[in-house]
């Protein structure tokens, strides 16, 4: 379980989530909605070890997160994933696609040709992989973005407006590619969106779905 | 403006050369645009839409080669040839004062280090618009007092008000809308597409291009849709949404979670290397040998069962009215029995009719899946 409790988070003086708690549960997919500035992107940077909040607690599967500096220690980090909302921003131009995928693998030192497999799995082709961001689209970019984040093989992944920058075509392709992963690895998922329609096929009828101000 | 105002995009190719290779962004585009109307252009990201837009503002970088015309004509002065107009006619005439902008994300859009007023009456002034700033963003819904706070002080939905009074300083009558969604939460969609009816409406004219078929929906009176570097469907909102007759266009709306929420099977095809027939061939499950040769447009007549729908205008005063689909020798042998127009009826116009770029196109508003089983 990847749980929050009584998170805070506040920039300057302020306060975007006051005593927020929330349990990502493994193998199922949770919903988290509710509309833009809420809160959402800072709490899923939370709980995706990436920022330290002011106050409460955020465990991995019951280990609670103690030695923060401004993010988690990169042996806990490495078992949530984050998918960000641009694509654009979460990489870095110089790279290749492929380049992309495989950093995850490098910093890790685990073996750089896992990172084609994870590509093609995407639906990347050998010719997109030599390519940089700028002269991809936000589809293809983003196909590399899931890539990077299935690399090591984490336990939980978090989706923050994963599909919104996409078209309904590449956008089912993803959540798709999400939900084979989530049933193969028993991860548990983390669907952000503002989209109801999306968060109520994608989670189906039984899953959580929390609305933010309740969260 | 007159009632002829109107956009006239005919045979828009637009080539990018690389070192290694040619990127076929845009095939021989043709649509019109016409005042008091908006048109939808979607499509899958990567298929041309943007670099559509940037090709009817000028603003493509210089390895872009850009033939065929779009001619934009307002009644007051010479039609322009946007492809052709040397760029001082652009800047001088046509960005900002016929054609207005509505970017994508509007927060990033705006300098960060002034105002919106500041920002607002450099345009007007630049445009040599006597206005006040504050008309005119009281126009785009903001009060004054808004105007003084800068872009990281404006909420998502203040910004793209900005970006609509900034698109409105120069009086266009074409607005070009750029993905101006992207990233807005559902009540800013809506109140987006609000305000982009209520410029149509006005007499103004909307090019909304956009991947968010829900948002377009909203708003479109027509819709285009655009696959692999060429527009292969155009047609009345209504019907399309009800049916769409083009297997691509159908699969799309498909997608949508609200529907069957599948993806199209494969993936589109490298715009560096096109395939010489119908780029849609490897994903189409209808597709024959006929395929292997490009579909050329064919206006569709609606099926009885959408009588309704088809129900409109038929072709008065159009001029591109009354160019028969059957009889197409393009069509060739494997056409669908659908192209020829019903006994009874009169051949359908572009305005009423699904415009369609397909050998087999589908007969029948398809049996989406549109209240799916959840």
């Amino acid at each position: 379980m990847l749980r929050a409790d009584g998170v805070t988070v506040a920039y300057d003086r302020h306060r975007v989530l006051d005593r927020v708690a929330i349990a990502v549960p493994p193998g199922e997919v949770t919903g988290l909605a509710g509309p833009s500035g809420c809160g959402k992107s800072s709490l899923a940077r939370v709980l995706a070890l990436l920022l330290r909040p002011a106050a409460g607690t955020v465990s991995v599967d019951g280990e609670e997160v103690r030695r923060w500096r401004h993010r988690a220690a990169p042996a806990l980090r490495t078992k949530v994933a984050l998918v960000f909302q641009q694509p654009r921003l979460a990489v870095d131009p110089r790279f290749t696609l492929l380049d992309i995928v495989a950093e995850p693998l490098r910093v890790a030192r685990l073996p750089l040709d896992r990172a084609e497999r994870l590509a093609e799995e995407m639906g990347l082709t050998p010719d997109l992989l030599t390519r940089r961001p700028h002269e991809v689209s936000d589809g293809q970019l983003q196909r590399a973005c899931v890539a990077r984040a299935l690399a090591l093989r984490p336990r939980y992944v978090i989706c923050d407006e994963m599909t919104t920058m996409l078209d309904a075509s590449t956008q089912a392709h993803l959540v798709a590619r999400l939900e084979e992963y989530r049933r193969e690895s028993g991860a548990g998922v983390l669907a952000i969106s503002h989209d109801t329609d999306l968060l109520d096929r994608w989670c189906g009828p039984d899953a959580t779905v929390h609305r933010f101000g309740d969260a | 403006m007159t009632a002829t105002s109107r956009l006239r995009v005919d045979g828009l190719t637009v080539r990018f050369h690389l070192p290694a290779a040619t990127v076929h962004a845009v095939t021989d585009a043709r649509f019109e645009v016409r005042r008091g109307e908006c048109l939808a252009l979607v499509g899958e990201s990567g298929c041309g839409k943007s670099v559509m837009a940037h090709a009817l503002l000028g603003l493509l970088p210089g390895n872009a080669e850009v033939t065929g015309s779009a001619w934009l004509e307002t009644g007051d002065g010479d039609p322009v040839d946007l492809v052709a107009a040397p760029e001082e006619v652009l800047a001088r005439t046509v960005r900002g004062r016929r054609i207005g902008l509505v970017p994508q994300s509007p927060a990033t859009h705006l300098t960060p280090v002034r105002t919106a007023r500041s920002q607002l009456e450099e345009a007007l002034r630049e445009l040599g618009n006597p206005a006040s700033a504050d008309d005119l963003a009281a126009r785009a819904g903001l009060r004054p007092a808004d105007l003084d706070r800068y872009p990281h002080e404006l909420s998502g939905g203040m910004a793209q008000r900005v970006a609509n009074a900034l698109a409105l300083a120069g009086d266009p009558w074409l607005i070009l809308a750029d993905e101006p969604t992207s990233g807005l939460d559902r009540p800013l969609v809506d109140a987006t597409m609000a305000e982009l009816r209520r410029l149509a409406d006005d007499g103004r004219a909307v090019l909304l291009i956009t991947h968010d078929l829900r948002a377009a929906e909203l708003v479109a009176d027509r819709v285009a849709v655009m696959y692999a570097s060429r527009v292969v469907s155009v047609a009345p909102a209504a019907p399309f949404f009800a049916g769409p007759r083009h297997p691509y266009a159908a699969g799309l709306l498909d997608a949508l979670p609200s529907r069957r929420f599948a993806a199209i099977p494969g993936r589109p095809p490298e715009l560096t290397r096109l395939p010489g027939g119908c780029a849609f061939l490897p994903r189409c499950d209808r597709a024959s040998a006929a395929c292997e040769n490009v579909p050329e447009p064919a206006v569709l007549p609606e099926p009885p069962a959408a009588g309704d729908a088809a129900a409109g205008n038929p072709g008065a005063g159009d001029p591109a009215a009354g160019d028969p689909a059957a009889g197409d020798p393009a069509a060739g042998p494997g056409a669908s029995p659908a192209v020829s127009a019903p006994a009874g009826r009169s051949p359908a116009s572009r305005h009423d009719g699904q415009e369609v770029a397909c050998h087999h196109p589908l007969d029948h508003p398809l049996e989406l899946d549109r209240h799916a089983a959840r």
